[in-house]
């Protein structure tokens, strides 16, 4: 496809023609559209003409005069091609004279829809909008028959509106909404354009048109909407197919409702169950003594449930009756899935004052859509954009939605980098009390829960296993019943069945070929990002208990990761900050934990497969382990944490070349807690004074050895002075959270300085 | 409404930087927003343009990796389909929505509905609450002409040079940005008007 050399041949030669050459080009074209007849090489050069316009960056202006034969071939040809052309060529240019003139066309009524467009892109202001708005509804109201350009009113109108709704009037409103009315509700229902046209052809031999029909075949039952069919379409079919088209973002523009529903006119017109015949408009009340825009939303009532019959004539409902059929009809009908969306944001707006019972709806939603559509995109796409626009109220009407995160995850895993934005946006909803420690666990399950997926429908499509061929040995463990429950695990739709499976690391095994599988790898990279929002909120929902339990997932799940190269080294560096924040917030979780945290740090291997983590699980030990943090905190645990910290320290100081990184923490973790058990600090300072006299044969580097030796220097001479050492080492939080004039301490001295300064009448 | 139509390139291009797009065709829909906001009242019509352009062309780069990321996790081997096969090509075609957040270009948030064929992306960019299904068949339906009356699949240039039919089409299916409700017959009506343009 598409020869990147003659492509991009042509691109570069009209970037780079020379002024001189496109000065002689104006000139011949400007010659050439002076005749009367405009054929081929006319065409051709302006195509050209355009070429060159559009492929450079900078604006070119026009001669004058060439500007002027464009614009006036733009309004008046007849010929679509040049005015598309024309409007094209003009487009690219900027007006000839001066800011902020806008073409002068008042007098070209009606406005061509191509230059219109034109002038549409020329708007410098919103001035120029209602201008051009005024205008158009100028030409509505003369109604000119027969060519196509002033059906493109609504378009334009609409496009106007999205950007400046204030340049239509009140007036023009009420008269639009009149407007719209007729064409929604009064278009003619027989077929048009063939015998409409006149002329020629006249007398019987021409069949006179019949009524349009309905979709099925059967005549038209009713007044004309968008879903009824003929051989050609008559001006005011083609309006009522513009006009249904902007409805939405009309009556949202300028209708907002602010009585309550439309279902309470409903109620008093009598319901007919199962008929054949449309009884829309059969039963419809007088409305012609309702305002203008009452009228519209009525009519467009009347217009939608006409469709929703349209689409099934076996059913007629009204509203809320309606919506809830149509739900009943298609949620089983996995193709309809993404009408679904609409429906539930139906329920979720109106669900509670038509008190209806919308768990089947959540249930469809949250839970069987995704796992059933997972790679469609654009379902998830619009599941996403419905969740992040009705946050606020799902938390409030939903209590069920993070229920189903599970299932929403799958989305995300399929689609990591389309979607992980809105992920972040969406997670903290899903972050509760109640959800919080099997998220995390699903959270660093994502890339098994991707790789699942794509078993699942590896699986699906190949339902026989390949004989002896290139069988993937993770499609066979996924279909082996031996494996079953942690795939079907992996795989569930909702939360509460427990945290995470037991045999976490037989899976990551047999998903061991996955690690390499590009969607794997694009949803390994999304979860960093995921994990930083995720415990971000978690401590705005958490007490201690809770968090507790999530320092422990943190030390457990460290060794217990999908082996992706780099990514087990980028969750520990999330685990490691988030370790720092939540022990910094909550100091007592480490005296709460210190078994486990010391299981951890006693553990030497840790050093060599972790060591961001362990160097942090090192320091909040040291840091925070103390009486003054929490006052179970007792001598004995001090020590015995000491201790085995000291151990680790000569485990790998004698055998084997370890990181300063990790002697330099571990050294001063042992200095801190020595200071608050003085009768450690013999046993760490003749490790200090043995690294002073040198004994570092274990160093790799010069810059090591000097980093090490120093560190230690520094601690040994501050273990000299206890007190200072209890001071420097744990300060008092006092200190390191400054209350200045608050505090009776520190205010002293400036208080004296003060009123020396003010009793002294020297 | 849609904002803004693309045709631009998905694959390595030789003059450009890596991850660069070739923006072969745009149609904006929507009038300059910084003009009507006064947010950039202090630049001239020329910079307003080149400002557009800039966005266009952000928007492009965003659609490139979006289509590459999905090309390279669904791992399919692109066939190449030559004239005549653009029924096989658009079946063939990856498609997918991308997010355009805040300020990526535009102040207020965008969705980006992209096709990929071959080495060219199609891109429709729309309000975030658009009907999205209605915005697809278009972008299908578009593209759908494009290929056959471009002759895209080809060695051809006419994607450049006769970006008037592109114009004409992009005004009968989406016209001045408006998604419209066609049923079949309407199509067909549009179609014929289409086809006979495109004979000239």
């Amino acid at each position: 496809i598409l020869s990147q050399g003659t492509v991009f041949l042509i691109i570069k030669v009209s970037w780079e023609i020379g002024e001189e050459e496109l000065q002689k080009f104006y000139c011949r074209i400007t010659k050439q559209l002076m005749g009367k007849e405009h054929g081929h090489d006319v065409i051709d050069s302006l195509q050209r003409l355009h070429l060159i316009m559009a492929s450079t960056k900078y604006t070119r202006r026009l001669p004058v005069e060439l500007h002027q034969r464009l614009l006036s071939l733009c309004v008046s040809s007849s010929v679509e091609q040049l005015t598309v052309l024309t409007s094209a060529v003009l487009r690219e240019t900027l007006p000839p004279s001066g800011p902020g003139q806008i073409y002068t066309l008042h007098d070209h009524s009606p406005l061509p829809s191509h230059t219109a467009a034109l002038m549409l892109s020329q708007a410098g202001s919103k001035e120029d909008l209602s201008a051009l708005s005024s205008l158009l509804l100028r030409s509505l109201e003369g109604r000119p028959a027969g060519i196509l350009s002033h059906l493109h009113t609504l378009p334009l109108l609409n496009t106007i509106i999205t950007y400046c709704p204030e340049s239509l009037t009140e007036d023009h409103v009420t008269l639009l909404s009149k407007r719209l009315v007729d064409w929604l509700r009064y278009a003619s229902v027989q077929q048009g354009g063939v015998a409409s046209s006149g002329g020629f052809f006249t007398g019987p031999r021409i069949r006179q048109p019949g009524p349009v029909v309905e979709l099925d075949g059967c005549v038209c039952g009713d007044f004309f909407t968008v879903l009824c069919v003929s051989q050609a379409f008559s001006d005011d079919q083609w309006m009522n197919l513009y006009s249904f088209s902007l409805l939405r973002h009309w009556l949202i523009t300028y209708h907002n409702v602010t009585d309550g529903n439309n279902s309470t006119d409903a109620d008093d017109r009598s319901e007919v169950d199962g008929s054949v015949v449309s009884m829309v408009s059969a039963t419809s009340s007088s409305s012609r003594l309702l305002p203008p825009k009452e009228r519209l939303r009525e009519k467009s009532f009347q217009y939608c449930q006409r469709l929703i019959e349209q689409s099934d004539r076996r059913c007629v409902y009204r509203a809320f009756p309606c919506v809830k059929s149509l739900f009943g009809r298609l949620n089983s009908d996995l193709s309809c899935s993404r009408v679904l969306l609409p429906i539930a944001q139906f329920y979720l707006n109106h669900g509670e004052t038509a008190a209806v019972d919308s768990e089947c709806v959540w249930r469809c939603v949250f839970g069987v859509l995704p796992a059933e559509c997972f790679n469609d995109p654009y379902l998830a796409h619009e599941t996403l954009s419905f969740i992040r626009a009705n946050q606020l109220q799902l938390h409030s009407s939903v209590p069920l939605y993070t229920h189903y995160f599970p299932s929403l995850l799958k989305f995300l895993a399929w689609d990591s980098p389309g979607l992980v934005s809105d992920y972040v946006d969406v997670l903290p909803s899903l972050v509760t009390a109640g959800t919080a420690v099997e998220l995390l666990h699903s959270l660093l399950d994502l890339p098994c829960l991707t790789a699942a997926l794509t078993l699942q429908l590896r699986s699906a499509c190949f339902p026989v296993s390949e004989p002896g061929g290139r069988g993937l040995s993770s499609l066979e463990a996924f279909r082996s019943p031996a494996h079953r429950g942690l795939f079907l695990f992996l795989l569930r739709g909702e939360a509460g069945s427990g945290d995470t499976m037991d045999r976490l690391s037989v899976l990551h095994d047999l998903l061991m070929e996955a690690a390499d599988w590009s969607r794997v790898i694009q949803s390994a990279q999304s979860v960093p990002v995921l994990l930083h929002v995720y415990f971000n909120t978690v401590t705005t929902v958490s007490d201690e208990r809770l968090l507790a339990q999530l320092v422990l997932v943190l030390l457990e799940r460290s060794s217990l990761l999908l082996n992706i190269p780099k990514y087990t080294a980028e969750i520990h560096r999330v685990f490691s900050h988030h370790l720092l924040k939540l022990c910094k917030l909550h100091p007592s979780l480490v005296v709460d934990q210190s078994r486990e945290l010391l299981e951890f740090a006693g553990t030497t291997t840790n050093i060599h497969s972790k060591e961001d983590l362990y160097t942090h699980v090192v320091w909040v030990l040291g840091e925070y382990l103390s009486v003054s943090f929490d006052s179970r905190c007792s001598v004995d645990l001090v020590t015995s944490c000491f201790e085995a910290l000291e151990a680790v320290l000569f485990e790998i100081t004698s055998s084997g070349s370890p990181s300063p990184r990790v002697v330099t923490s571990l050294l001063s973790a042992l200095a801190k807690l020595a200071s608050r058990s003085h009768d450690l600090i013999p046993r760490v300072s003749l490790f200090l004074s043995k690294l002073r006299s040198g004994a570092v044969s274990w160093c790799g580097s010069e810059e090591d050895v000097v980093a090490v030796v120093t560190r230690g220097e520094e601690l040994w001479s501050l273990l000299k002075l206890p007190s200072v050492a209890l001071s420097v080492l744990t300060p008092p939080s006092l200190a390191t959270s400054p209350r200045w004039h608050r505090d009776a301490n520190a205010t002293l001295p400036p208080r004296l300085r003060t009123l020396t300064g003010l009793t002294d009448t020297r | 409404m849609v904002q803004c139509f693309l045709i631009h390139t998905v694959n390595p291009v030789s003059t450009l930087a890596p991850g660069e797009s070739r923006v072969l065709y745009s149609r904006v829909f929507a009038p300059e927003e910084g003009a009507l906001t006064g947010a950039d009242s202090e630049l001239g019509p020329e910079q307003r343009r080149l400002l557009q352009n800039e966005k266009v062309a952000v928007v492009a780069r965003q659609v490139r990796s979006a289509v590459t990321l999905s090309r390279e996790a669904s791992g399919r081997v692109l066939v190449e389909t030559v004239l005549g096969e653009e029924l096989v090509a658009l079946q063939e075609a990856d498609s997918g929505v991308q997010r355009l957040g805040r300020g990526e270009p535009w102040p207020g948030e965008r969705s980006a509905l992209w096709l990929g064929v071959q080495s060219l992306a199609f891109t429709l960019v729309t309000e975030p609450h658009e009907n999205l299904l209605l915005a697809e068949g278009t972008l299908k339906n578009i593209t759908r002409h494009c290929l056959e009356h471009l002759r895209m699949l080809g060695m051809g240039s006419e994607v450049l040079l006769k970006s008037d039919r592109i114009d004409v089409l992009l005004h009968r299916l989406l016209p001045h940005g408006q998604l419209l409700f066609l049923n079949h017959r309407f199509t067909q009506s549009l179609e014929k008007e289409l086809a006979n343009y495109m004979a000239q």
